[in-house]
């Protein structure tokens, strides 16, 4: 296929495409681009009155402030301790429930058990949250009433009340709701490794354990690696619904993560300037994630994105 | 292994770059293992085999207790569940519960705002997507380029939830049904997804019909569209689902709105009232009908999970064969 140059009868032919791209075009910079420019923002001090163009650049002034205040470096800890204990985690218990899976004795129950633990995947995290609530229930909880019957806790716990828990819970959270379903991608991937080598191994007298750390596992290694490069950009992202719908007032230190410091100074307390300020910070550091996982990759010879 | 027919029919051999990397051939079913109970069985396996099933029925039971829990919760009397100990069955069997929740105004408009939105935001979002991937899936478009470029970048840099908010007040979407369609009108995740399946689809097919005269609207809902359905059913049913689930909007721009709620704003707005007292009293007085705010939470929670749950196992098919070429790469 030659290239075609842009000109006159190239533009003619092409007519309707074109006619078809245009609204595309336009839609993408009004939802997407437009918004890119309100960045403006959080070198001023915003006045809604005054509106963009009339209002007073203060520089890195907001900056500034945001890296002064005390509340908002929490806030970073809090949504990149969250992000990193839940990447780490939904990847070794994906990985786990794939393998046990896969080493289940009947085809039947393996489908039965996986059709289970996809389902939490399509319920929203405020139903999600609501089940929290009810198993973690002072009264009649599930978990507190398991805990005391083991003696393992002489009382029921309030263990929404304490921030020490607060980042397991929050981690539990997203174990329970996605574990059946990041397995998937490893599932199959496990399917497409040689079964000849299972074979071989057995005939040199492997275990089945041995088969999963000498054959399963370095088989994952790929999609392993290629799924963290993928995840390590959102880890910042992570950090929104269920710290907002679990949050309280209790465990605020350690519950408030950068998207809902965001909501709170930016929308409720109408400091749009700080707010947007914010949320840059969080897109630069999240872009740079993404670069710097992929060069780590690319410097040990694995997989990289792009 | 008896290899089921995957959920992309015959088209599902075209290789994605991203799952080539992956070392994944196709979206396939779950092998069956080494595990196998016919073959020679060691001591060591048994003992695996028994510590790999309890595990795996354990974790069953954490995933679904909770939910036949509510379910029980949903059907059991308000004041009888205040004294603790119902587990899969309910014991003071009512409607009450549900006769209160769909009472509710707020629940009625919320049923019917949800299923508009799923059905029209499901039913544009796809058709624009597939159109945008159909115009960027042919190959002399001399705009192929920096359109794509477009849409990719939108994927890595955006402008964040207050230069967002502003944007959509100035549009006038705040307060309006419009903000739960228009802004998740294209996808550039699906449309890289679909444009990489249309470029499976044999060129000729096109080329044939251009011949004959066919115009490009003709090309596509006709012969472009019919084809890529394996893809279009995927993507619109992931998209189905996050419009049903999706809350954050409605509390964002139509919390002014009553007449604009949908059923997951109705349930958080219950969820709140069980943290915060003064609410939690309010419920309270009212409770000569036997209803608490637990159990009527409860209730709330199985009308918003039904449709879902119900559709669910028909569809599981589809929803794990996106999952699988969710590893395509740009």
């Amino acid at each position: 296929m030659a290239k075609l140059a842009i000109n006159k009868k190239t533009l003619k032919n092409q007519k309707t495409l074109i006619l078809m791209g245009i609204p595309f075009a336009i839609y993408a910079i009004i939802f997407c681009y437009v918004p890119l420019f309100g960045w403006i923002m959080a070198f001023q001090n915003y006045k809604p009155k005054d509106g963009m163009w009339h209002s007073k650049f203060v520089g890195l002034g907001k900056f500034e402030r945001l890296f002064s205040d005390d509340t908002f470096l929490k806030t970073i800890r809090n949504t990149f301790c969250m992000g990193a204990m839940n990447l780490v985690f939904s990847t070794i218990f994906a990985i786990l429930f794939a393998i046990l899976l896969n080493e289940f004795w009947t085809l039947k129950g393996k489908k039965i058990i996986q059709t289970v633990s996809y389902l939490p995947h399509f319920l929203s995290w405020i139903i999600v949250t609501g089940i929290c609530f009810d198993v973690l229930s002072m009264e009649n909880g599930v978990l507190n009433q398991v805990l005391v019957a083991l003696h393992v806790i002489p009382e029921p716990i309030n263990w929404l009340a304490y921030p020490k828990y607060f980042w397991w819970i929050v981690t539990f959270a997203h174990l329970w709701k996605e574990t059946g379903w990041n397995s998937i991608i490893y599932l199959a991937a496990i399917t497409s490794i040689n079964p000849d080598l299972y074979e071989a191994a057995s005939i040199d007298g492997a275990g089945r354990l041995s088969k999963i750390w000498h054959i399963t596992l370095p088989g994952l290694k790929p999609t392993i690696m290629i799924l963290l490069i993928m995840n390590i950009g959102n880890v910042l992202n992570a950090g929104f619904e269920v710290q907002y719908l679990l949050g309280n007032g209790l465990v605020q230190s350690v519950a408030q993560t950068i998207d809902i410091y965001v909501l709170k100074f930016g929308i409720s307390n109408g400091d749009y300037s700080l707010g947007t300020a914010a949320g840059i910070f969080k897109s630069v550091v999240s872009i740079a994630l993404i670069a710097i996982a992929n060069a780590g990759a690319k410097a040990m010879g694995e997989e990289s994105l792009f | 292994m008896e290899k089921k027919e995957s959920a992309f029919g015959k088209h599902s051999s075209v290789t994605k770059p991203g799952m080539a990397k992956m070392g994944i051939k196709a979206p396939a079913e779950v092998g069956d293992g080494s595990g196998n109970i016919f073959s020679r069985r060691t001591t060591g396996d048994i003992v695996f085999d028994t510590i790999n099933t309890i595990v795996l029925i354990l974790f069953t039971l954490v995933v679904v207790y909770p939910l036949i829990n509510t379910v029980a919760m949903s059907f059991n009397d308000g004041i009888d569940a205040l004294r603790g100990g119902i587990t899969f069955f309910p014991r003071a069997f009512t409607w009450k519960n549900y006769e209160t929740v769909l009472a509710k105004q707020g629940m009625k408009t919320g049923a019917v705002i949800s299923v508009l939105r799923t059905v029209i935001g499901t039913l544009t979002s796809t058709l624009c997507t597939a159109l945008l991937a159909y115009v960027l899936s042919r190959k002399n478009f001399i705009f192929k380029k920096p359109l794509s470029m477009l849409y990719v970048i939108t994927m890595y840099v955006n402008g964040g939830l207050i230069p967002v908010f502003l944007v959509y007040k100035a549009l006038g979407l705040t307060n309006s049904f419009w903000v739960y369609i228009l802004p998740g009108m294209v996808s550039a995740w699906n449309m890289l997804v679909l444009r990489t399946y249309m470029n499976g689809i044999p060129e000729s097919l096109s080329e044939s019909a251009e011949l004959d005269g066919a115009g490009h609207f003709t090309i596509f809902f006709r012969i472009i569209l019919p084809l890529s359905m394996p893809v279009i059913a995927c993507v619109s049913l992931f998209s189905a689902v996050g419009q049903w689930n999706s809350w954050f909007d409605a509390m964002l721009y139509n919390r002014m709105s009553d007449n604009l709620t949908t059923l997951q704003y109705e349930l958080m707005k219950l969820l709140s009232s069980v943290t915060n007292n003064n609410a939690n009293v309010e419920t309270m007085k009212n409770s000569d009908n036997m209803v608490t705010p637990r159990t009527m939470r409860a209730a709330a929670t199985v009308v918003t999970a039904l449709p879902i749950v119900c559709l669910y196992p028909f569809l599981q098919r589809y929803f794990v064969a996106g999952m699988t070429i969710g590893g395509v790469k740009e």
